[in-house]
């Protein structure tokens, strides 16, 4: 099951550049909440920031407190402990290439020491059938490697790749920013069921998808959350005056 | 589609004609030398030559089997001490060296490449062999490893470094940890360009003589001990060449035609082997 996320005056910075100012925030458990915002505004730093990813940078620091559940992401957890608890899908497909499409997806169950071959079978399985890739791959399980496949299903095996460690949070990165929109509609539908069992938090550049997928939008300007509210009402009738210019297409 | 001009047509088979022109001048020198050496040494290889070792003066016959095995003993030693090391230290340049201490390591790593290889054996003498008081086949190992290591710690370096940050990122964000994701991803995915760089490394030292001539030191006799002066084919090719036999010289080019067909022999297998570990489409 997914769990709620909470974040109290989040900086994070790059060097001395401070990329977030102060974000507060309380994801919902089991619902999908949409960022949006113009380009280097920090949405992808922010979820970045959220499985401690944003600090494999060289030289880049966060300051404040981020809950996942109960667990307190910057105070006392390993980050390999945290990001077992929160996948995360990327921007591009990175299937590892030199791995069959079934590696790929047991590769986190793998390198974390899981070896019984009944189970990760089992794994890989339900993960694929979550990702609605089964289908498409079952034949060629062990013979085809990741990166022979389409953008489209790439992207579905890294979702795979990271259900497969049961995560209780999915982050996803601009996920169909480099795939068509037949690929696109797929992976939508996808997060529709996932939401059921993940909580996920999705960064996007295409306003009609925070729209179509997510309960929640928060709205980011230069490194702050502008506004933060039902997707409905960020779209329909939103309080700040710079969130409506963004959203009616005024800039950005 | 509009046709293409005469001038375009022309500039695009005289430039075709001049790549393949370079091909064959690159490829040239080294089909010369492989032809000269079937040529004058095809005649003296024979069972004998493969199987016994070398023979007085004026007897007839005999063979460099001894050196043969040698040599595969002594290169053995060196991959297995230079390879993990030059590996481990590209890891270490590629993941962890983007800063000063890396570039110390790389600097002292590209005059390493630049020392001549007599002055290398000096080391593994003052090394391994006055402190064992003998010479040996680990000495002779010890010479070449430390020749192997700037080579394969270069070019593993570049590998890795082709490995886009977004693999590991995704298994950072799988919760592998960094060694591991080092490991099992970053190098994995490197692993072709990686053996292309043991191979260059194993292939130049291979042939190498000079630091062999008083670590190895050579031997007429069978040894099977790693610490007993050991035979080797280039040693066994050195001697022979400068000697005033004809016999000696004709076995002389006898051995530089087993040695090389050795080199690309065990090039060409591990190629094979590592095709055959990789899958469709990666």
């Amino acid at each position: 099951m997914g769990v709620g996320i909470t974040v109290e005056h989040l900086n994070a910075f790059y060097g001395k550049t401070q990329a977030l100012f102060d974000i507060n925030i309380i994801v919902a458990a089991n619902h999908a909440t949409a960022l949006i915002g113009p380009s280097g505004c920090g949405k992808s730093t922010f979820i970045r920031c959220l499985n401690r990813m944003h600090e494999t940078i060289p030289e880049a620091s966060v300051e404040g407190k981020v809950h996942i559940g109960d667990l307190s992401v910057y105070n006392g957890t390993s980050a390999t402990q945290l990001r077992r608890r929160v996948g995360m899908v990327f921007q591009k497909p990175n299937p590892f290439p030199t791995m069959s499409i079934y590696d790929n997806v047991a590769a986190g169950l793998k390198l974390n020491g899981f070896r019984n071959r009944k189970q990760l079978d089992e794994v890989v399985h339900k993960s694929l059938h979550s990702s609605a890739l089964w289908d498409e791959v079952k034949d060629s399980l062990h013979k085809k490697s990741g990166a022979s496949l389409s953008g489209g299903q790439q992207q579905r095996l890294c979702i795979a790749r990271a259900l497969a460690v049961q995560p209780e949070v999915l982050l996803m990165d601009e996920p169909c920013s480099a795939l068509d929109p037949i690929s696109t509609g797929k992976i939508e539908e996808l997060i529709f069921q996932l939401k059921e069992q993940y909580t996920i938090v999705i960064v996007t550049h295409n306003m009609q998808q925070a729209a179509r997928v997510a309960e929640f939008t928060g709205f980011f300007l230069l490194g702050k959350m502008i506004e933060f509210d039902k997707t409905e009402k960020i779209f329909t009738n939103p309080s700040d005056k710079r969130t409506e210019d963004y959203v009616t297409g005024r800039f950005g | 589609m509009p046709p293409v001009s005469l001038r375009r047509r022309v500039m695009d088979h005289a430039m075709t004609g001049a790549a393949v022109l370079t091909v064959l001048l690159v490829l040239l020198p080294l089909f010369a030398i492989f032809a000269y050496l079937v040529y004058k040494g095809i005649g003296s290889i024979n069972i004998a030559f493969l199987t016994q070792t070398p023979k007085p003066v004026g007897e007839p016959g005999g063979g460099m089997a001894n050196a043969i095995v040698g040599s595969m003993v002594i290169l053995g030693i060196a991959s297995l001490l230079g390879v993990p090391l030059g590996i481990g230290a590209g890891i270490f340049l590629s993941e962890y060296g983007r800063n000063r201490y890396g570039d110390i390591v790389r600097f002292v790593s590209d005059v390493l490449n630049g020392v001549p290889s007599i002055v290398i054996g000096i080391v593994a003498y003052g090394l391994v062999v006055m402190r064992q008081k003998h010479f040996s086949a680990l000495a002779g190992g010890v010479a070449l490893a430390i020749m192997m290591i700037p080579t394969i710690a270069r070019t593993t370096e570049q590998m890795l470094l082709l490995v886009p940050q977004a693999i590991r990122e995704a298994a950072y964000g799988l919760g592998v940890s960094r060694w591991r994701t080092t490991l099992s991803i970053t190098l994995r995915t490197a692993t072709s360009g990686v053996i292309t760089g043991v191979m260059l490394a194993f292939a130049r030292v291979a042939g190498e003589t000079a630091p062999l001539l008083f670590t190895a030191f050579g031997n007429q006799f069978w040894n099977w001990k790693s610490d007993q002066p050991t035979a080797a084919l280039s040693l066994q090719i050195f001697t022979y060449a400068i000697s005033p036999f004809d016999e000696w010289h004709r076995q002389a080019w006898a051995g530089a035609l087993v040695l090389i067909i050795l080199i690309v022999g065990a090039v060409a297998a591990v190629r094979i082997a590592v095709r055959h570990g990789t899958l469709s489409g990666a």
